[in-house]
Formats: C-alpha cells, structure tokens, sequence
C-alpha cells in the first residue's frame, strides 16, 4: 500500500461567479522512502496540491489517503491531529519562532502531540544532535545562519517520527553550498524510510530527488523516476 | 488538548516577550482593581471610624428629645418644643427598671474667660451620670457631683481642649476660675481625652456645670422643662429595646397623650445613628467602587485592543502552530488564557496598589482602612472576567485562522 494515495483529487476556487480548477484529476501513488521533487512554473497547481498533501487544505473531488486513512473529507480538528502525527513540514523562510530558543522551536509538535515536559525536552535535543546542532540548543534564530534555521526547521520537521516530510522550496533562502548540505540531508532520510516531497523551481535542486513530478495547469504533465542524488 | 499548564506557561512566555507592552496593557486593569479596592477599603475604614467614635459616645445609649421626631415632616423640629420636663427626668430614673442611668444635657456657645486668655467654647449643664453614660472619666481632680448638682455649685469640669487653650498646656487648671457670663466658676476637674466625635467635633473643647447651675446662671430662669436632649442608658444591650418602650409608654402616659395622638417626643438610639451614617457612607463607596468598575471595563477595552494587535502580528506563528499539528482550540486557548493571565496578573498587582493608596489615604485622613476581603476577591475575579470576555474574540479570530494564509502572512 502506498503511503500516499491520491485518485481523481480536483481542487476549485471559487471567488464571486467565477470558478478557477486549480488541480483537476490528479491520481498519484508515492510509496515509503521515496525522494520526489515537485516542479512547475508559478500557477501550475504545485502548491496546491502541496496544501493537500500537508493537510492544510481539502480537495474538493476525489479521494485522498494517507497511510489507508482517506483524510479528503476530514474537519479542521482532524486534519490537525493527521498533520501532527503523519506530516513534518519544512518552509522556504524556515517559520521558527522569534525570540524562541532552537530547542523550544524544536519541541513544538510535541506540545501539540502531548508529550510531557521532561520526554519532549529529551526527544527534542536528539532531533537538534540528529541535524547536528546540539551544541546550538539554547542558541534563538537570529543568532543562528541560514543554513543552520533550517537545520533547525528540519529537527522540528522529525522530531515527532513523521513518515512524510514535506518541503516547500527548503532552499529557497540559502545559498548554493548550503543548499546542496540541506538537499543532500533531506536525500539520507530515506535511509529511514521517510518519505519526502519537496517543491522546488531550480533544476539542479530537483535533480537530488528520485522522482519528477512536474506540474502544468493544474495536471501532472510528467512523472519521472531516475537515479536520484549523485553519491 | 495540551495541558491547561502547558498553556500557562507559553501564555507567560508571551507575555514575557514583550514586557513593556504587557505591563502598559495591564496598566488598565491595575488602576481600574486599585481604585475600586482603594474606594472601598477607604470607605469601609470611614465607616469602621464613624462606628466607633458614635458608639464611644457611649455603651447603651438611648438620647430621648423634646418634640415629635417627625412633626410637619421635618426632624429638625426635634427638641425645638421642649415637652420633657424635670419632673420626666427623674421618673424615668426611679421608676424604669431597664434603665440604669438618666442625665440631662443642656448646651450653649459662649465665651470663657481665664485671667490670661479668652475661648469661645460650648458650655454644658449635666449631672454626674452624664459622665458614667458616656464612660467618660476624670484625668484629674474630681467630677461633678449630687451635691453640686443639688446645690447649683459654680463648679465645673472641663475639657483638655478647654483646659490647653484658657491655661496653657501643661499648667494645671485644678483651682483656676473660669469666668462664663460674669459669674466665676472653680475648675474641680478635667476629663480624659475624648477626641473627635462622630460629627468630626472636639469633644474635648467643652466645660461642663451643673445642670442646675446652668439653669440658674447661663440659660437664664428655673423652667420646668429640659432644653436638651436627655441622655439614658440601658442596663444592657439587650435591655435598649426594652429601655426605649419603657420610656415611650411613661413619657405618654406623664404627658396624658391620648391613644392616637403621635408621641411628643423622639428616642433615637446609638445603634439608629450608626446606621444613618454608615448607610450613607455605603452609598458614597459604593457610587465610588461603581466608577472605579467602570475604568475597569475600559482596562479591558485596552486588553482587547492589546490581543487583537497581537493576533494581528502572530498570524505567522499561529500558522506555523496550526501547521505542526495545533487544532482551533488550542489556539483558542492560548490566546485566552494569555489575556486571562494578563487581567489577573494585572488585578493582583491593582489589589496591592489599591490596598497601598488606601492606607496611605487613610493615614493622612488620620484613620486606619480596612480591607474587605469579599471586595478584593470580587476585584480579582472582575478582573479574570474581564481578561476572558474581552480576549474572547481576538482568541476566536486567531483559532479561526487559515494555516495556509497564516503561514503566508507577511
């Protein structure tokens, strides 16, 4: 069973008389472990269908299921336990708190996943020491780089075991070098058997993934599957 | 749902975060809870103080006057007929048995004259159990006596006032001559310190003779009538009640009023004159406390303000909470319970200012307050209340937030 199952997922805006499908038809299987880029130009349905895949919105056609569970219908309370449970996300502009340490930023789907105090500060660290900034723990984002944000987002992301990890241009703000460290971090955790999704407009970061999924007009155009990251 | 302490403690931490703009919002709610605490525990002391001074007028008193007490509407009429008579004095003393002692009190203002200085003081004509009434007792010398009533003795007792401004302070006026209307009279004692009186009078700015003596010497002419009030006191205080009907029915019946002729005279007790007054203070603190509650509410207008501001400026955390797994009423909340925290926090720390203003009140007025705890509890809870009502709806519009336009807020 694939982890991610979508069958005929249509999705319309509707604002005054005029109605706008900004995905129509979309059936799209991705199984554990796999390492997909999304790619299209801005208007193709990527992020749309990227807002469905996290949870964070409902399609209005078809069925979608995570892990067997069709989660196409579900209210706003449920699709925030599913999104707690199942889904890690990780942002272009990174979304870690101000004014929060690294460690507590880290803790946050914990809180939400009713993790106790004492387990959920344990878990937290392993998930910093697990990206490699321990020793940044106590450290807030303004005083950390780019690269090391988004490190942080990324401990966020695993903390609470997800089997998907969704990324939404996770290299957008940083610069090529550590780019390809991010990329080639979020490529290991399929060693895992994570499976991560992640949109990206730039060629050579879509070329770390295993599978293209590219996007036009709100339909998948192409589904490409190759080596994936050059070791 | 996360725990309510989990929630407290990201509330704190909010509001932690910006300190100086929690305490300016709290500032609201701080004045509005300080001054309804400081009207009411400044009220409640007034109160407690006007208590007191009327009931150290004496224990058990019960003040009978000459004339109806509600004749032509108008209570100012009372003692203006004198009705009560020499003669109703002493049956009341003889022949009551839940009355323990009578003594009339005829007062006038008019000068004493020393050999050094002059004072213009109220001059009282009384017998000797005007004293023990009033459990007034003698600093030095001695009281007036039977005798000196009996006699029309020129005698008299005086006041620490009386006795500080004809003699100078710290020159005994035992034997000194007071001259009241060209007579000379001997100082035979002075009383122990009164203070103030209910009416915020000097009580001790008084010199008293013998009521016979005031009768003959100052008011002028032996009238059979008593121009003053007359001063009863009650075995017990059980026995005013009694004590009151007692004498209603002797006076009416002295007095041959018929059965449905009003009384020609008035009782009022001290307990009926605490009362009046406390009552009347209560209005006043009570109008006081309804503003203060007033500047509450608008403490948590501010609150409000305040939250929707911050919801406004958070819409990007509140995406990233929602996005890793926050429901609407975690949200909720958490936005309600940091606008909770802020009124109680706000409201504790009005209590404490409140209850400080009203001592420092209080003291300079020359009194202590008193704190009523009913009324602090009630501040805080107000307070709570309003932290709730007026966060209610920022926390509504922040748990109502989509994830996905949160998430983009810029």
């Amino acid at each position: 069973m694939a982890l991610l199952e979508l069958r005929g997922i249509g999705k319309i805006y509707q604002s005054g008389d005029t109605e706008f499908a900004a995905l129509h038809d979309v059936d799209l299987d991705i199984e554990r472990g796999e390492f997909v880029a999304v790619t299209g130009s801005s208007g193709s349905g990527k992020s749309t269908l990227m807002n469905i895949l996290g949870c964070l919105d409902t399609p209005s056609r078809g069925t979608f299921k995570i892990d067997g569970r069709d989660v196409s219908q579900l209210s706003r309370i449920e699709l925030a336990s599913i999104r707690n449970e199942f889904i890690g996300f990780i942002f272009q502009s990174f979304n870690l708190l101000a004014r929060t340490s690294a460690v507590e930023n880290v803790e946050l789907p914990l809180i939400y996943a009713g993790v106790s105090g004492a387990e959920r500060r344990r878990r937290a660290l392993e998930a910093l020491e697990r990206v490699g900034l321990a020793h940044r723990a106590q450290h807030q984002p303004s005083q950390l780089s780019g690269g090391q944000q988004q490190r942080v987002a990324i401990a966020r992301a695993l903390v609470t075991r997800p089997p998907l990890i969704l990324a939404d241009e996770p290299t957008g703000n940083l610069d090529s070098v550590t780019s390809v460290e991010i990329m080639k971090f979020l490529a290991e955790l399929r060693s895992s058997g994570i499976t991560v999704v992640f949109v990206t407009h730039e060629h050579d970061i879509a070329a770390f993934a295993a599978r293209e999924l590219a996007l036009r007009d709100g339909a998948i155009i192409r589904d490409e599957r190759r080596a994936g990251v050059s070791k | 749902m996360i725990p309510v302490t989990e929630t407290f403690r990201m509330a704190l931490r909010a509001l932690r975060r910006n300190t100086l703009r929690s305490i300016l919002t709290a500032l609201g709610i701080i004045i509005g809870v300080a001054a309804v605490v400081a009207m009411v525990s400044i009220g409640e002391g007034a109160k407690g103080r006007i208590r007191s001074q009327i009931e150290g007028a004496g224990t058990n008193v019960i003040l009978v006057f000459s004339g109806s007490s509600n004749s032509g509407g108008m209570r100012g009429g009372m003692g203006s007929q004198p009705t009560i008579t020499w003669d109703d004095v002493r049956a009341m003393q003889s022949e009551l048995t839940a009355v323990r002692a009578v003594a009339p009190l005829t007062r006038m203002m008019t000068q004493a004259i020393s050999e050094t200085q002059t004072w213009t003081t109220t001059v009282y004509g009384t017998t000797a159990d005007y004293f023990v009434i009033r459990n007034w007792d003698i600093a030095a010398g001695s009281g007036l006596s039977a005798s000196d009533v009996a006699g029309a003795t020129k005698n008299v007792v005086i006041g620490r006032t009386v006795a500080d401004k004809l003699f100078g302070v710290g020159v005994d006026p035992l034997g000194q001559v007071i001259r009241i209307r060209n007579a000379p009279y001997t100082v035979i004692g002075v009383l122990a310190k009164k203070g103030q009186g209910g009416m915020g009078d000097d009580q001790d700015d008084a010199i008293f003779v013998p009521v016979s003596a005031f009768q003959a010497r100052i008011q002028g002419g032996l009238g059979q009538f008593v121009r003053g009030p007359v001063y009863v006191s009650a075995m017990t205080s059980e026995a005013i009640e009694p004590a009151r009907a007692q004498i209603a029915s002797l006076l009416r019946e002295r007095h041959r009023l018929a059965a449905d002729a009003e009384d020609d005279f008035s009782t009022t007790t001290m307990a009926e004159m605490t009362g009046i007054f406390t009552s009347a203070m209560s209005t006043l603190t009570n109008l006081l406390a309804a503003i203060a509650l007033v500047s509450l509410v608008v403490g948590g207008i501010g609150v409000m303000n305040i939250m929707l501001v911050s919801v406004t400026e958070r819409t990007r955390e509140i995406g990233i909470r929602m996005a890793v797994g926050a429901q609407p009423g975690d949200i909720l909340r958490q936005f309600l319970i940091e606008s909770l925290t802020l009124a109680a926090i706000g409201g504790a720390i009005g209590v404490l200012l409140g209850l400080g203003i009203a001592n420092l009140v209080a003291a300079a007025f020359g009194w202590s307050m008193l704190a009523r705890t009913d009324i602090i509890l009630m501040a805080l809870g107000v307070s709570a209340g309003v932290g709730v009502i007026f966060g209610l709806y920022p926390a509504l519009k922040a748990s109502r937030l989509d994830p996905i336009a949160a998430l983009r807020y810029e």
